[in-house]
Formats: structure tokens, C-alpha cells, sequence
């Protein structure tokens, strides 16, 4: 039979499956990801927590010669019945064969040493009637529980194909290859469902069937049941579906318990005949002995605390080695070029422009590198979850969730991702709370402005022999914005009401050997999104920026050089170039710019340099320490070759009192506004695609807004 | 006597579940393999008691008490 099919499958009308598309469907840490990256080899992250799988990701499998396919891993689900937004795709996709992602065959990765509970998910997909694969995943973990699966039984009580396979390793892909070929050209689906509805309920099925053409049983009770959520229904079918439901006075939920109970039920008997288990009753695993001291009253604090210093200390301390020797490389540079170039205005732009601005993005790959090394390790390891736990109790005073934790550690990388993480949370006030409040949490673009304001007014001391006085400065910023964030859930809990239950329903993972090249890739992207993404914006600032510092309305600059030289005749040639340098700037388009805004900014401490940089920050707060270098070495006159920014900040004068500019009070007042100001316009269009609505963007806007300036105004009042 | 729930149950307890309080939570715990007749121990607590892990269906699960509360045991 096989000689006759397979040409027949290359010549005749099945030609247009050579580009199949093949979906990924399983449990959280089941190992999807894994395996989505081992098929396609294009690298995402697979995190080891529930919902990291945040939207559904395509990748290329090269199948056989003829036949490359789409892999869509998609998110994590414990069954065909969604909880949260990131679960309804599941669904959306699985019970709508018309959808552009519909598969023709759907893999489901099953975790074998937990086969009883994931084998409901896929009876359900099953059940659907998608042609599927059964790929049993963590034999090695099964196996050293004392459980064995018996293969090819469990593809014979199932009546689908059962693949061995390792998805960590790789192993096995060579028969998942096959399988997937075959269910493709002749597939193999089970006689009958696992769980048919018209058992329980014939009139309301076979009314649904007929009213909507279908011939499924158990994709008509989704219908039934789903509608609400099914977007490829129209308002009339919905409607029709209602009418339904009432006509034969059937009650959903009442249904879905019994089904889950009856397929349990029908799963249980099949894994008694599938599996050994001698697993002595009651041994605790290793990674439950491991709970006992990470979840411990005392303990399971200590650590977290004791872990969230390390990662301060890293960025801080460990980073300061990598990021001098960037900082004096780019100096160096900037140096050689002025040496070597001639000069005139593109000399110029290239160094006070571009390479001012981008020097000051480069310096700062050490501690974003070094952040999301820490938490990438966290998550692969397992012990996110485990901090998910032991925060739940102390988020849910604020009208947090547990799951409100992972949205919160991302929002001190980015607050972009860290919105779009919010979706795994399943009750919708938590969720919106969750993405009101995670911009306070100081990402990496505020790191920048951090590092380098509290180089100028904090002292290098140690204290306590091993932390740098540094570091626990900007540990207190980062609690501050946490502490802030918190504050303003807890204030949005009293103004947001809610019917709804608030839950934390939560599968612990087991620890796991965190997974290198996961890792490494997790922070090459990171590093490289923030560069190029980053860097692009601030490039481009910075050459406008130039533009504006180095031009003036009409011959108002050369007056104010002119003005300089007349009234300090006998001035030493360094001091008369600094001078004149200082007042073209302010003479220039970005010091007109900047007066205009002086006496709205005056009360913070703020003169109209910063309030050029505040301005270019508006759209993105990382352009600040960009748009300070070249400000500052435009208004630094010629001799400034090998100089940082910071020796640069620390030279600036107050023209009033003569001392130095960055007074503490003025440094504190600008960190403290960096910390509450809402500067990022693409967390502004996440939260306002996340909430599908203008207003709470704007809310968000509004009082991070007013709360920075109300803060810097404080302190810098109280500390001046 | 009052029903005993999960809720109830001391560290390393064990029990075994009969019926839920309710329905749109008993929902979402039977598919995590809350099920009547499934033995369930309390294997550990979070520092501040709250939320619970429970060992149920060879796996652990976190869950809050007041979820907790509406698992009924014999």
C-alpha cells in the first residue's frame, strides 16, 4: 500500500500540504518550548514558569525535501477551556478550522512523568478531530520517579501515534519527523471521541450540529459552551447559540465539571494500563525537600532578599570594571578622531554628535547583560515560581496577584514585555492594576541615568566590608520604585470594583539544570534589542540634538561669541573657549528650547540644559544621558579630547554660585523624577494595545507624571 | 459537625477529596487534577501561611487558602 501512496501523495492534488502547518500544543513545562526550538532552531526563550509563552511563535521545520513546515508553539494550557487571554489563542485556533493557523497536525507534548493530568489537554485536542502526535516528553524525569510508560500500549488505547522523544536533547526527532509525515498523508485519527457530549446532552448537540453545519460532536459543545469567546462567530450566531442553551435549559458549568470527571475517569484507566509506578508512597522528591527551605517563614525571604541584593551588586559593583574600560575606549576614540580628522562640522558631528550619544547607549551592555543574566537564570531554574508563591500573600493586600510578581521582576528589564506578560493573569482587575503599576518598576533605560547621577554624588565607600555604597543607592531607587508601585496599586484597588474572584491556582514546577544556551541567547537578545532598538532612537536624537546645539536663530550665536570676547579681553585662551562655547550653546535653537521651558523646571533644580535633555527624553527616557554627553561637550569648548561624561557632569559650574552644578540635591531631585516619570511612548502603546483603550494609557501618563514632579519638587526643596 | 476542607488539613496530612463548595472554582481545580477521590496531602505553606502547596495527582500545586477552603474532605 505504502509503495502506492507515497507517489501518489508527490504527484496529485496533496502537493499543497508541502508547506504544513504544525502546531505545538501542551502544558506549562511539559517542555514546548524545547521542543519548538530543537525543530525550528530559531531561538526564543522557554522559561520554566507557567505563561512565558506570551504570543504564539513561528518557526521553519525542514520536514524532507519536498515539505518545510510552520511550527506555531502555542501558549501553555491545561485544557481546551481557557482562564486567561493568553490561553483563549489556544482554543481560538484548535475549534476554528477556517483560522489562518489551523493545523494539520497538532503535536502534543506530554509530560510522562505527570501523564495522568496531561492527558486531559489532550483528549480535548483530540476530541477536536486536528490529526495529532502524542510526543512523550521527560521519560528521563519519569524514570527516575520509578515510573515507566509504556509506549506503544498508550498509542494503541489511544489510537493515535506515540512518539518518544527528548526534547532537552533532541532525541527521538528523527521518528517525530516520520510521524508527522505520515499523519500527513494518511491520517490517523482515534474511532471514537474520548468524551462525547451527545451522551449527556443528544437534543442540544445534534440541534447545534445542524444549526451550524457541523460534524463534531464535541466541537459543537464548544460552540456551546465557548461562544462568548469565540471571535470567528459573528453577534447572530452568538446570539443563536444563547437561545439554544436556554431552550434546553442546559447549564455549562454543571456539564464541563462532569466531563472533566468523566475523562479523568477514562485517563485514569488507561495510565493503570500504560505505566508502572513503584514509587514509594510519600518519598519526597529533591525538589520538594528544596521547597521546604525556599518556602520556609525565615528562610524563603532571606533568600529572595539575599538574591535581589546579588543581582544590585552585579549590576553595580561587578559591571563598574567592563563599563570604565568601555567608557575610557570610547573617550580614546573620540579622541583619535578629532586628532585625526580635520576639523570643521562634520568632525564635529561625528564626535560631540554621534559617537557622544552612542557612547554614552554602549557603556551600559555590562549591567544589562549582567541583569538579564541573573534573571533568565531565575526563571529557567524554577525558583520564579517559587517567588510567585511566597509574594502572593503581600501582592494580594494590594490588589496584586502572585502572578502579578513575574510582570514586575521583567518591568526592571522593560516594561514593554513585562505588559504583555500580564496576560497569564486570570482575573481582569488584577491584570489591569498589574499594568498600571509595572512602568514604576525602574527598567533598564532608567539604569543609565541611575549609574551615572549617583557616580557624581555618592561616595565609593564600602560598608559592612562587602557592599558598595554605591550599589545600596541604587538598590534604594529601585525599592523605591517598587515601594511606589505597590502604593499606587494599592490606591487603584480602592477605585477599581470588582464582582469577580480574585485566584492563584498555580502548578510548581520542579527545579530544573538551567539550559546554557536558553540563557546565553536570552541575554545576547536583551543586549541586542537594547543596542540596536535603543541605539536607533538615540542616534538619531542625538545628530538632531547636534543640529540644534550647534546652529542658532539667525546670527544670534556669533553675536554671543563676539559679546564673550569683547567683555573678557584678557581671559587665558582654555577659559575664554570654554566661555564662548557655553554661550553660542545657549544661544543656539536647544538653548532657546530650553529657556522656554526654565521656569516650569526651576522649583526641581533644574536649569535649561537639563531642560533640553528632559525634552529629547520625552519619547524615551534612555536618550537623557545621550542628549547630556553631546549638550555637555558641545558646551565644554575645544579641549576635551578623552573625557567622559561623568568627568564632564562633574566639571559643569553653577554660573550662580560658582560651585558645582550636580549639587546632591539636584542629582537626587533628577533621580527621583527619573524614577516616577512616565518617559517611554512604547510602554504608553502597550498599555493602551494590552487594555484595548485610550484611557488607561492616559491615566498612566497623567499620574506617573504628576507624582515625579511633585517628588523631585520635594526633594529637591527639602534637600537644596 | 462542620465540613473539613483542604484549608484544614497540617503539614504532611493527608486526605481525600469529596466534593466542592463551589462551582466556577471547582471548575478550574478539577482540571488541574483536583478530583472526588483523589488523595491530596498538604506538603508545604508559604511563609506567611498562605498560599498552600498541595501534592496532588503526583504533582504540586500552589493555590490560595481561600480556594483551598472550598475543597471538601472527609
Amino acid at each position: 500500500m505504502n509503495f502506492f501512496a507515497s507517489p501518489i501523495w508527490q504527484t496529485t492534488n496533496y502537493t499543497e500540504l508541502s508547506s504544513p502547518v504544525i502546531a505545538l500544543v501542551g502544558n506549562p513545562n511539559a517542555g514546548k518550548s524545547s521542543l519548538f526550538n530543537q525543530l525550528t532552531g530559531l531561538r526564543q526563550k522557554t522559561g520554566n514558569f507557567p505563561g512565558v509563552t506570551v504570543d504564539k511563535k513561528f518557526g521553519t521545520w525542514s520536514i524532507d525535501a519536498q515539505t518545510v513546515a510552520t511550527v506555531v508553539d502555542l501558549p501553555g494550557v491545561y485544557s481546551i477551556y481557557p482562564k486567561s487571554l493568553d490561553e483563549q489563542l489556544v482554543t481560538d485556533i484548535l475549534a476554528n478550522p477556517d483560522h489562518a493557523d489551523y493545523p494539520d497536525v497538532a503535536i502534543v507534548v506530554v509530560d510522562a512523568s505527570n501523564l495522568h493530568r496531561n492527558l486531559l489537554l489532550f483528549t480535548q485536542v483530540a476530541d477536536l478531530k486536528v490529526p495529532v502526535i502524542l510526543a512523550l516528553n521527560m521519560l528521563d524525569v519519569a524514570h527516575k520517579q520509578a515510573k515507566e510508560v509504556n509506549a506503544v500500549k498508550l498509542a494503541m488505547r489511544l489510537g493515535v501515534p506515540v512518539v518518544r522523544i527528548n526534547a532537552r536533547t533532541g532525541e527521538g526527532l528523527d521518528s517525530l519527523k516520520k510521524a508527522v509525515t505520515s499523519q500527513i498523508q494518511e491520517p490517523t485519527l482515534p474511532g471514537k471521541l474520548f468524551f462525547d457530549p451527545a451522551d449527556e446532552a443528544p437534543d442540544l448537540i445534534a440541534d447545534t450540529r445542524q444549526q451550524y453545519g457541523l460534524d463534531n460532536n464535541y466541537l459543537a459543545l464548544q460552540y456551546v459552551i465557548q461562544h462568548d469567546g469565540f471571535t470567528f462567530l459573528n453577534r447572530q450566531q452568538q446570539i443563536g447559540l444563547d437561545a439554544l442553551i436556554d431552550k434546553h435549559q442546559f447549564n455549562e458549568q454543571t456539564f464541563q465539571a462532569g466531563e472533566t470527571i468523566t475523562r479523568y475517569k477514562r485517563i485514569a484507566a488507561i495510565v493503570t494500563e500504560t505505566m508502572t509506578n513503584q514509587r514509594p508512597i510519600g518519598q519526597p522528591t529533591w525538589s520538594q525537600k528544596l521547597d521546604h527551605v525556599l518556602l520556609h517563614p525565615v528562610w524563603g525571604y532571606a533568600i529572595f532578599g539575599f538574591i535581589l541584593l546579588l543581582i544590585f551588586q552585579a549590576i553595580f559593583a561587578w559591571a563598574q570594571p567592563f563599563m570604565d574600560a568601555i567608557d575610557t575606549g570610547v573617550a580614546w576614540l573620540n579622541g583619535q578622531l578629532k586628532e585625526s580628522m580635520p576639523a570643521g562640522p562634520l568632525t564635529d558631528l561625528l564626535t560631540d554628535g554621534v559617537l557622544a550619544g552612542v557612547g554614552g547607549i554602549l557603556v551600559f551592555i555590562p549591567q544589562i547583560a549582567f541583569l538579564f543574566l541573573l534573571v533568565s537564570l531565575l526563571e529557567e531554574s524554577g525558583y520564579m515560581s517559587r517567588v510567585m508563591v511566597i509574594m502572593d500573600r503581600i501582592m494580594r493586600k494590594f490588589g496584586l496577584n502572585g502572578r502579578s510578581v513575574v510582570p514586575l521582576i521583567s518591568g526592571v528589564a522593560c516594561a514593554v514585555p513585562a505588559i504583555m506578560a500580564t496576560r497569564s493573569i486570570g482575573t481582569r482587575r488584577d491584570r489591569l492594576i498589574t499594568i498600571l503599576v509595572t512602568p514604576l518598576m525602574s527598567c533598564s533605560a532608567r539604569l543609565p541615568i541611575y549609574t551615572i547621577l549617583i557616580a557624581l554624588v555618592v561616595p565609593s565607600h564600602r560598608v559592612l566590608g562587602v557592599f558598595n555604597l554605591q550599589g545600596l543607592a541604587l538598590m534604594g531607587l529601585y525599592l523605591l520604585g517598587l515601594a511606589s508601585a505597590l502604593l499606587a496599586a494599592y490606591i487603584l484597588k480602592l477605585f477599581l470594583r470588582t464582582k469577580e474572584r480574585s485566584y492563584f491556582i498555580m502548578e510548581l514546577p520542579t527545579f530544573k539544570m538551567p539550559r546554557w544556551n536558553h540563557v546565553g541567547l536570552a541575554v545576547w537578545e536583551s543586549v541586542r534589542s537594547f543596542v540596536w532598538e535603543a541605539g536607533r532612537v538615540i542616534l538619531a536624537i542625538s545628530v538632531i540634538l547636534w543640529v540644534l546645539a550647534s546652529y542658532g536663530p539667525g546670527d544670534a550665536m556669533n553675536q554671543a561669541e563676539a559679546r564673550v570676547r569683547q567683555q573678557n579681553p584678557s581671559l587665558a585662551t582654555d577659559q575664554l573657549q570654554n566661555q564662548i562655547a557655553s554661550e553660542r550653546l545657549e544661544a543656539s535653537y536647544a538653548g532657546v528650547f530650553g529657556h522656554f521651558i526654565e521656569p516650569t523646571i526651576r522649583p526641581l533644580g533644574y536649569d535649561w540644559k537639563i531642560g533640553i535633555a528632559l525634552l529629547s527624553s520625552f519619547a524615551a527616557r534612555e536618550v537623557f544621558v545621550g542628549t547630556m554627553a553631546t549638550i555637555y561637550s558641545i558646551g565644554d569648548g575645544a579641549d576635551d579630547e578623552g573625557v567622559t561624561v561623568r568627568e564632564r557632569l562633574q566639571q559643569e559650574r553653577n554660573p550662580k554660585t560658582g560651585g558645582p552644578m550636580y549639587t546632591p540635591a539636584l542629582a537626587w531631585s533628577l533621580l527621583i523624577f527619573y524614577v516616577f516619570a512616565m518617559m517611554c511612548m512604547s510602554t504608553l502603546a502597550a498599555t493602551q494595545r494590552e487594555t484595548k483603550s485610550w484611557k488607561w494609557p492616559g491615566v498612566q501618563l497623567l499620574y506617573m507624571m504628576s507624582l515625579a514632579y511633585l517628588a523631585a519638587f520635594a526633594t529637591y526643596q527639602f534637600l537644596k | 459537625m462542620s465540613k473539613r476542607s483542604v484549608a484544614d488539613l497540617k503539614i504532611g496530612e493527608r486526605a481525600t477529596i469529596q466534593s466542592f463548595e463551589n462551582q466556577v472554582m471547582s471548575l478550574k481545580l478539577l482540571e488541574m487534577g483536583c478530583l472526588p477521590g483523589a488523595e491530596v496531602c498538604l506538603c508545604g505553606k508559604a511563609p506567611l501561611g498562605d498560599p498552600i502547596c498541595l501534592d496532588v495527582s503526583g504533582y504540586c500545586l500552589a493555590l490560595r487558602k481561600s480556594e483551598a477552603a472550598t475543597i471538601f474532605v472527609d
